[in-house]
């Protein structure tokens, strides 16, 4: 079957799809955005945490069908998701690039495993902070850590400890013992750069 | 072309920034919080197939058939492989070369493979592989030490010709190591107390976030390209040539992206079954696990139990240790031999025994294989010898901490196994340290949320179940400190290749550093930078990918990583340099005469003298050359123990940590809540802090997670009850306090800027001090870990 859904403000479409096929593995082995991880494709680990239409969810347990013309945001987004935010353009992730960005778009060279190959002014707040803490060991974890960690930040800009602790429960690091990812939300927080559309609770 | 400038013209050098001991950030950072790293799963290739492997349902079952035609008949489905169809040699092992790589007429353990099979979608491999029929008979089971040393018990491994055959007592004994120093006997003469106690350990899973995965390209020169997650890509390399039948040099392996290790990818899961699939269709494979193949794809931590003795004097002076540390080492040996000499040498702890009688086995059984996890037979020492140090204290009614540090080892103490400690071992420092620590308030659940409500629930045992607002919860406090060591032992040839090569590109120095070593998510690359940075003085550095085009840099396990391979780079760093000086001496040597006569480094980009003295710039000396070396390095020699006595000069260097636990118990429902785990280690010198203390705390938690929720649950039938994170718990952030960590850095003299191998010690102390601080709040015994909720409840 064909699907089409919006990922990361672009409309995108899938063919040849099997009905039993998740959204994970049409997004990392269709659509090649392998930001989202296959951890444990039983809804345990939120390595593949997403957004659809908003919602952070496990995309290994979305059936790709679910999506059809839906809005998916996936950590390869958050980015630009962010800046959208903070624009007030749309709290969806569904407004896509302005025409005058992508005009201006230039490929950045990458280094497939040692370069950078970001500026890091193309991060989201979130993102920086979980850098700059030392949030980021193995990384395997980081994608969905980073898109629950986001909704956190534009539900509640200024969360306790337990409640970064209550949103993040469903997240595991088998790395970092949690508490340099807590220093990166705590750091967010304090940056105060989450300032979101939507108003926190 | 840079712009030349005459050296006169220089005169200010600066300190090059991102160098040793400051918190540099990973240079892989951006790229894997944007998504864009590439780990062993996410690899892609045009026109791949994907791998699937059939798995025994049967933890010990002789093969009579297998039936492969309506598999093969399948759409999509491009080959499937048996144990008759291996190309070469069909065995593979870390220390034994006992692993069939499909399984050779006999299934051992639940979960062995079988047959590997190419189709085009992952799905439809599997649905290949589940009409693949095979006929099994049941043999008879060795579960334990009993049925494995019983007469007439099966005889897993009937032919072994491995180096420890010959002095085993059993042939499902996989390696036995004693160690005899003193007269334990004769000093239980002088104990006014002996305290004896039985305990066990459960297994323990790596359980690393990226499951075992990678893709094998077939490449026109009848070879392969491997892109792969492992810890150690030359020792895959030397198992996989004589199984794939290919010279080393056509089996090219580049490491891809590794989501967390821990000892889990030490052994070979997935490497040659898609070596092989390629090889057979000539086209890309890729395989992936599930989490709960994953389960069954590596190696766990052994099982253990343990039984030991101490004698005290009424001051409180320990005469005597007697133990007996029985590690189930499952169907085949992976690193059992070498587990089972760290878990023996390190059995005593950090304290100062002189009288000692130490065994410990593992066994062959039909249980899962257990090898290598962060820790390697010292967890299991560590969980048994520090319960053993509390109830001797409580006997003489002295303070836990006191007692400990009565008999802690020092600089000089000389271990069961002959050899002295000759660098810093702050043992009673460490747990000076982490007592002085303040304590976390107490009922911190009075806090209230940020709802308003004064009871913040999410803070007590049981959290949002809302199961107790305080009622029945006690709180506890316990300690515990250990002793690993750092490095690959015994004798083994531990070392390490780094190549280094400066140039000049768009008119700036680069320092390109290339070696084999496995980037896990410890931040090796980090380090590689920094320490280049430091050694050349140059800002710009390049980490090439970590591939076999460059020789062994050895595992990234066994705390050793940055030691050897950072050696090895410092190393050829300096060999560099010394090039570097040499072109300078050559160009600009008649400038000044400075050039022959001081200690001269490479500081900001430039020559300094040590006095700080510009002579040149470093683009000026190296314009127009390419400085480029490729060096080994190795750490002090180690000897064997010996396999009597156990006598030895064994370890490189030994590293500990000391751990504070305070938790709270809701005695009615047996939950657990840690609320603090505080540590203190020696790193001897931190040469990033912020991933030090990163390091710290993840080990930390997983001693945690060993103390009160994972556990690989083996049935009576040697069958595999957990395989997933549904039933196989680790903590998630919910369960785990927050980590306050002290960093203690007294150099040791012997290794690359005094630094100190740090993984794994707070992997030891961690478990002990948490089940300590469960007996203080609950006065139970508490002799097995993981500790559960019945077994706090007597239910």
């Amino acid at each position: 079957m064909r699907v089409t859904f919006n990922v990361n403000g672009r409309p995108q479409e899938a063919d040849d799809v099997w009905e039993g096929e998740s959204l994970l593995y049409v997004l990392r082995e269709r659509m090649g955005l392998p930001g989202s991880k296959n951890a444990c494709e039983q809804g345990e680990c939120g390595s593949c945490t997403v957004r659809l239409d908003g919602v952070p969810v496990c995309a290994c347990l979305v059936a790709a069908a679910q999506v059809q013309d839906r809005d998916v945001v996936t950590v390869e987004g958050l980015a630009d998701y962010a800046k959208d935010r903070a624009a007030g353009r749309c709290g969806t992730g569904a407004c896509g690039t302005p025409l005058g960005e992508a005009q201006k778009w230039a490929a950045k060279p990458a280094d497939g495993q040692t370069g950078e190959s970001t500026e890091s002014g193309d991060l989201s707040p979130i993102q920086e902070a979980f850098i700059d803490a030392g949030a980021v060991q193995c990384g395997f974890c980081t994608p969905g850590l980073l898109v629950a960690a986001d909704e956190l930040l534009e539900r509640n800009p200024s969360p306790s400890d337990q409640d970064i602790r209550e949103a993040l429960s469903g997240n595991l690091c088998r790395c970092t013992g949690y508490e340099k990812i807590l220093d990166a939300v705590r750091l967010a927080a304090a940056r105060g750069e989450s300032v979101t559309a939507g108003e926190g609770v | 072309m840079g712009v030349t400038r005459n050296p006169t013209n220089i005169t200010q050098g600066s300190k090059t920034k991102g160098g040793l001991g400051e918190s540099t950030l990973r240079p892989d950072g951006t790229l894997k919080v944007t998504g864009e790293f590439a780990y062993s799963s996410d690899m892609w290739h045009e026109d791949m197939l994907w791998g699937f492997t059939l798995r025994s349902p049967h933890a010990h079952a002789k093969i009579l058939s297998i039936d492969t035609g309506e598999a093969l008949a399948t759409s999509g489905v491009y080959a499937i492989m048996t144990h008759d169809d291996l190309p070469a040699f069909t065995k593979y092992g870390l220390e034994y070369k006992d692993t069939p790589v499909l399984a050779d007429g006999v299934v051992r353990y639940h979960g062995e493979p079988i047959a590997i099979i190419a189709a085009d979608h992952p799905e439809t491999a599997r649905r290949a592989a589940a009409k693949i029929k095979v006929e099994f008979e049941l043999l008879p089971l060795v579960i334990d030490e009993e049925t494995a040393l019983a007469d007439g018990a099966p005889i897993l491994h009937p032919n072994r010709d491995d180096h420890h055959a010959g002095h085993v007592t059993h042939p499902n004994i996989v390696h036995r190591q004693p160690i005899i120093r003193g007269d334990a006997n004769e000093a239980a003469q002088r104990a006014d107390i002996v305290i004896s106690g039985e305990y066990e350990v459960g297994m323990q899973d790596q359980a690393f976030l990226g499951p075992e995965s990678g893709l094998a390209v077939p490449a026109e020169d009848g070879g392969v390209d491997l892109y792969i997650a492992t810890q150690w890509l030359h020792s895959d390399l030397g198992q996989l040539g004589p199984v794939l039948g290919l010279p080393e040099d056509k089996i090219r392996m580049t490491l891809s992206g590794v989501g967390g290790a821990f000892g889990g990818r030490e052994d070979l899961s997935m490497q040659a079954h898609a070596c092989l699939l390629a090889l057979r269709t000539g086209k890309p494979v890729k395989i992936v696990y599930n989490r709960f193949e994953s389960f069954f794809g590596h190696v766990h931590r052994h099982p253990a139990k343990l039984w030991y003795e101490h004698g005290v004097t009424s001051e409180g002076k320990i005469t005597h240790m007697k133990c007996r540390i029985v590690l189930d080492g499952g169907a085949y040996a992976s690193a059992s031999p070498a587990v089972v000499g760290n878990a023996s040498s390190l059995a005593v702890g950090p304290y100062v025994i002189d009288d000692v009688e130490i065994e410990a086995v593992a066994l062959y059984t039909n249980n899962p294989p257990c090898g290598a996890m962060r820790g390697f037979g010292a967890v299991q020492a560590c969980f048994a010898y520090e319960a053993q140090m509390d109830k001797l204290a409580a006997a003489l009614d002295m303070d836990a901490v006191e007692f400990r540090q009565l008999n802690a080892m020092s600089q000089g103490t000389i271990m069961p196994t002959g050899q002295p400690v000759d660098s810093p071992a702050p043992v009673a420092e460490l747990l000076r340290r982490v007592k002085a620590l303040p304590m976390p308030p107490e009922q911190q659940w009075l806090a209230g949320d940020s709802a308003g409500r004064s009871t913040d629930v999410r803070a007590l045992p049981g959290g949002l179940s809302n199961t107790t607002h305080g009622e029945g919860v006690v709180r506890g406090v316990g300690y515990a400190v250990g002793i690993k060591n750092v490095g690959f032992s015994e004798g083994f040839d531990d070392y390490s290749t780094a190549r280094v090569r400066l140039e000049v590109i768009n008119g700036e120095p680069v320092a390109m550093v290339h070696t084999a070593m496995a980037e896990v998510g410890q931040g090796g690359v980090t380090v590689h930078a920094q320490i280049a940075r430091t050694e050349l003085g140059v800002a710009q550095v390049t980490i090439h990918p970590a591939d076999t085009q460059v020789g062994s840099a050895g595992s990234t396990s066994a705390s050793r990583q940055t030691y050897v391979t950072g050696g090895a780079v410092k190393n050829s760093c300096e060999a560099v340099r010394e090039k570097v000086l040499e072109l300078g001496r050559a160009r600009f040597g008649s400038y000044h005469p400075a050039w022959a006569t001081a200690e001269l480094l490479l500081e900001g980009g430039k020559v300094v003298t040590d006095g700080g003295e510009v002579l040149a710039d470093l683009v000026d000396v190296i314009e127009g050359e390419t400085i480029d070396l490729e060096l080994e390095w190795r750490h002090r020699p180690t000897q064997a123990f010996d396999l009597v006595t156990g006598q030895g000069h064994g370890h490189v260097q030994y590293s500990f940590c000391a751990h504070r636990a305070v938790v709270e118990v809701d005695t009615e429902l047996g939950l657990v809540k840690v609320i603090e785990l505080a540590a203190a280690q020696d790193v001897g010198k931190a040469l990033n802090p912020l991933s030090v203390v990163g390091q710290i705390q993840g080990g930390t938690t997983q001693g945690l997670g060993l103390a009160v929720m994972e556990e690989i649950i083996v049935d009576k039938n040697a069958k595999v009850r957990n395989p997933s994170f549904t039933d196989y718990l680790i903590p998630t952030i919910l369960d785990t306090p927050t980590i306050p960590v002290d960093v203690l850095e007294l150099a040791d003299e012997h290794a690359p800027y005094g630094l100190r191998g740090i993984g794994e010690a707070p992997t030891l102390s961690s478990t002990p001090a948490v089940v300590a601080a469960i007996r203080a709040a609950t006065g139970l015994a508490l002799k097995r870990v993981p500790v559960r909720p019945e077994h706090l409840t007597g239910t």
